[in-house]
């Protein structure tokens, strides 16, 4: 493995931490993308913050392509399989009440045993499915 | 500068922090999730461990900082500074929507290798494929609410389904 394999993931992971610290301590809120987006439809509460974050991660991927770092490839993926996978990620974030950054970053960081045991089932079951379909 | 604009000047700033890590991690790229979740690879030995190490970066500043900074502010019922209190789950039942939500997104994600942050942050690229994919996940999170909303009807006076984070 080459340093930067080792240190940008590590470095990105570091940033990834200090966003949802920083949002925690000042707005005392879970900086779990998928609880942030399904409330910022929602008709409850305080939505601005909501938009003002979303935004700004629409912003970072801007900056990403302009700079030419936004690299992915859907070559292998038909359509309908895309729109299957989002709407179960939509779909499962929200009953199960978090996604990668919700239980996987902010709830592991609490050392919260739901979010521990969320995180397994969802590793899991995306190693079955890429497994199987990969 | 009141709460609710400090609010959402912390949003914007730590919105465009969260996605450059994305994208600094290599989390916003599907074939690197993919390189991670496949672990059939490990046979060829083409496996890419990288997520593991985004986790651990981010739960090298996340644990100590909750630990020593945050918790027991939480625990002496102090509130955020920008805000009149921690909106951080109390529930902790290992309930059936936790494992079965858990378990769809597991699979969605398995599936094409993204989640609800790169998705939302490879918008940008313009590829009508993500766009469907953004646009799949809203209606997937609001038909989760929607069902959601009836189990709380459903079972009045029990504990409400935990807010997702």
């Amino acid at each position: 493995m080459e340093i930067s394999n080792v240190w940008m993931p590590l470095l990105g992971g570091m940033m990834l931490g200090v966003a949802s610290l920083a949002l925690l301590a000042l707005n005392g809120r879970v900086a779990g993308i998928s609880g942030i987006l399904s409330g910022a439809f929602g008709a409850k509460g305080d939505r601005r913050w909501r938009w003002a974050f979303i935004a700004g991660l629409l912003l970072s991927g801007a900056v990403a392509k302009a700079m030419g770092a936004l690299t992915f490839e859907y070559a292998t993926q038909s359509l309908p399989v895309i729109l299957l996978a989002g709407f179960l990620v939509g779909l499962g974030t929200v009953i199960g009440g978090g996604c990668t950054s919700g239980h996987g970053i902010c709830g592991n960081g609490r050392l919260s045993v739901r979010s521990i045991v969320a995180t397994g089932v969802f590793m899991a079951f995306g190693i079955l499915a890429a497994v199987l379909f990969h | 500068m009141n709460h609710s604009m400090a609010r959402f000047a912390v949003a914007m700033i730590c919105g465009p922090l969260f996605g450059a890590g994305l994208v600094v991690s290599g989390m916003a790229d599907p074939a690197k999730v993919l390189g991670f979740l496949d672990v059939s690879r490990m046979a060829q030995g083409t496996w890419d461990p990288s997520l593991m190490l985004v986790m651990m970066g981010a739960l090298s500043v996340v644990v100590p900082g909750y630990m020593l900074g945050i918790k027991p502010r939480i625990d002496a019922q102090q509130a955020p500074l920008c805000e009149a209190r921690y909106h951080v789950p109390a529930t902790k039942a290992l309930d059936r929507p936790l494992l079965l939500g858990s378990a769809l997104f597991g699979l969605g994600w398995g599936l094409v290798g993204i989640c609800p942050g790169p998705a939302l942050a490879s918008l940008a690229s313009g590829s009508p494929a993500v766009l469907g994919f953004v646009l799949s996940m809203v209606a997937g999170t609001q038909v989760a609410r929607l069902l959601n909303e009836a189990r709380n009807t459903k079972m009045q006076g029990a504990p409400t389904v935990s807010e997702p984070s």
